[in-house]
């Protein structure tokens, strides 16, 4: 086990553009599941390649158990990688491919067994063996990619969005499976997704990217509820923050935070609705109002509701409670500091 | 229903000119295979049968005679060694360069484009100019590689090697040569093998803790089988059947120690006008390139990288 670590890490592929990843400090713990969440094109999966050492840093400096190891081969860093492709070789049966790594780092050969079987046990796919990837579903290829990766013990863990060639229904217990695998195993595990519901569910702690740069780095529960600028504001949680602008700030509050005015009287911020759209998802409600007046009057409020009774054109008032209006600076979009409403 | 009438008359009418258009496009390959291939491979048949020489009517059907006596002739039994030789040699040294010439020309580098313009050069310059620059390269008299090698002491101006006039050295020459012309072709056989492979897969080989050389034996030349078996189908089609750079360079000498099955049909049956000989010779070839036909047909629809 070891920890990762990036020291102003910058990845320029075509000089005098914007670099893919600009500057990105960060330091796992040990035996921590960290996540890289950011939209297609953040330079999450570029990060994580320069940590395999896939791919050679522009500048700055990655650390893996204290060690520089920016001149080090992929093989000398001894870290697993799972593709999101799984990158399968697809002429080796099952066995030789979990094998290979082995083979690779010339562990002996009378252990290969017993580490294959043990690796395949672990993900229940003893029984494939024998069988070639293209004789594979989508679902056991991804756990011959997790039993290739962890079969020679690695010191850290690589996964470049496992799940995402995975349908719904499958994705969500080869969440669980992960989950559970990595608090049996304990390995330092670094996890690429574009996936918000992963990233929030699996990981000890999520660093949002957005354009190569880190936008944020902390526990699920602080990016969501203390999100440090708009993006993560609006990139974490479906359907987003609310943004609204006031003055020289804009104030952010969650759709689940907006409620009728009957169940918050003291709420710090009341907005009267005109209810525009209403969609039953079974559980809740997602409410759509525009805000009455001057007050923003192209932006669409969202509301989440467990229960609603409203038809659509008619008026209604909200409010959200003081504790859960976030602050944003208009021109940096950082947060600022909570002060008091100007609206009336 | 007038209006649905109408559509299907079209289609019908669009269907019969269609299939006159594809007769009138596939007729031109039909009547060149069966003009320039079928009735000359017929007569070779008809031929090899009889006891036609060149010049003097009236063939007579002789059966297996001509066979016979070809058979008999130390000269192409020496022609079937040497055509075995010269294809398989020519074919390992074509294989090995292409597979090392495929993987430098894979990566992006500066000036790849000429590189890869340089070695295609051969294989579209004509023949014979190729072998004609080859003859002058290693003449007896004027070889500049004889000249390089007295230049750097490796050999002595009186005793320089004849590399067209040895028997063994006319041998390499020319199994050379022929691995020079032939390489291009298998190179960018190669080079499309190797770029379908999924740029994961190496990466996945390197992280997982294997080197350049276990990567190469064990990922990507496995992985590029099904392609290398069809560079390696056609070379040895192209080989088996050639003459060129045997007729331009050594003419089969110096005594029939560079004859090959080709050359040798070609000298017997148009130059020394037996026609049932020479025809006799070149049907040996048949069968194993029969073989290897079928053999290529297979693997060509297997020839998908996965």
């Amino acid at each position: 086990m070891a920890i990762v670590e990036t020291r102003a890490v910058t990845k320029v592929f075509k000089a005098g553009t914007l670099g893919a990843v600009n500057d990105v400090d960060l330091r796992t713990e040990e035996g921590e599941f960290l996540v890289f969440l950011g939209p297609s094109g953040s330079g999450k999966t570029t990060l994580l390649r320069m940590i395999a050492g896939l791919e050679v840093p522009t500048s700055g400096e990655i650390l893996i158990g204290g060690e520089v190891v920016n001149d080090l081969t992929p093989r000398e860093r001894r870290i697993a990688m799972v593709f999101q492709s799984y990158a399968l070789y697809p002429h080796l049966s099952v066995y030789k491919n979990i094998a290979f790594p082995l083979k690779a780092q010339a562990v002996p050969k009378d252990q290969h067994r017993k580490k294959v079987e043990w690796a395949a046990g672990l993900l229940g796919i003893g029984h494939l063996l024998e069988r070639k990837p293209r004789e594979l579903s989508g679902g056991e290829r991804q756990r011959v990619a997790v039993a290739r990766a962890i079969v020679r013990e690695p010191s850290v863990f690589l996964l470049d969005e496992p799940l995402s060639n995975l349908d719904a229904k499958l994705r969500a217990s080869a969440r669980a499976e992960l989950e559970q695998f990595h608090r049996r195993v304990g390995t330092t595990t670094i996890y690429v997704t574009h996936d918000q519901v992963e990233a929030m569910a699996m990981g000890d702690r999520v660093v949002v990217l957005h354009k190569g740069v880190v936008r944020q780095i902390g526990t699920p529960k602080q990016v969501y509820d203390d999100p440090a600028d708009t993006f993560v504001a609006t990139f974490l949680g479906s359907p987003p923050m609310n943004l609204l602008e006031n003055g020289g700030l804009i104030v952010g509050f969650r759709p689940e935070h907006v409620v009728p005015v009957a169940l918050a009287p003291s709420a710090a911020l009341k907005l009267e609705l005109k209810i525009h759209n209403v969609e039953y998802l079974g559980s809740e409600w997602i409410v759509y109002g525009k805000p009455e007046g001057d007050r923003a009057p192209d932006k669409m409020v969202i509301s989440r509701l467990p229960t609603a009774d409203l038809e659509i054109g008619t008026r209604h008032t909200f409010a959200v409670a003081e504790h859960h209006l976030r602050f944003f600076d208009k021109a940096t979009e950082k947060r600022a500091p909570a002060r008091a409403l100007s609206w009336p | 229903m007038a209006v649905t009438g109408a559509p299907r008359a079209r289609k019908r009418g669009k269907r019969s000119s269609g299939f006159g258009l594809g007769v009138a496009m596939f007729l031109p390959a039909v009547v060149y295979v069966l003009l320039l291939v079928a009735v000359p491979f017929g007569m070779a048949f008809f031929y090899a049968f009889s006891d036609a020489r060149i010049g003097s009517g009236g063939e007579h059907f002789v059966g297996f005679d001509n066979f016979a006596s070809v058979l008999e002739n130390p000269t192409f039994r020496k022609a079937l060694g040497n055509s075995f030789i010269f294809t398989i040699s020519s074919q390992v040294l074509v294989l090995i360069g292409s597979t090392a010439l495929a993987l430098a020309l894979k990566d992006k580098f500066r000036g790849r484009g000429f590189v890869r313009f340089l070695i295609l050069l051969p294989w579209v310059a004509p023949i014979s100019l190729g072998a004609i620059g080859w003859k002058w390269i290693l003449d007896s008299i004027y070889s500049v590689v004889n000249w390089v090698l007295i230049a750097v002491h490796l050999v002595k101006p009186f005793d320089k090697p004849m590399w067209l006039g040895q028997p063994s050295l006319a041998m390499i020459s020319v199994i050379v040569v022929h691995t020079w012309r032939l390489l291009p072709f298998s190179t960018v056989i190669l080079l499309a093998g190797l770029t379908a492979i999924p740029r994961d897969i190496p990466e996945a080989a390197a992280v997982d803790g294997a080197g350049f050389w276990r990567t190469l034996f064990e990922i990507t030349l496995p992985m590029l089988r099904p392609i290398l078996n069809v560079a390696m189908l056609f070379g040895i089609v192209f080989t088996f059947t050639d003459m060129i750079v045997v007729y331009v360079l050594t003419a089969g000498g110096p005594y029939d120690s560079t004859q090959v099955l080709p050359s040798l049909a070609f000298f017997t049956g148009i130059q020394g006008s037996d026609l049932a000989a020479g025809a006799a010779i070149s049907l040996f070839l048949v069968p194993l390139l029969v073989i290897v036909a079928l053999l290529m047909l297979r693997v060509a629809h297997r020839a998908e990288v996965t």
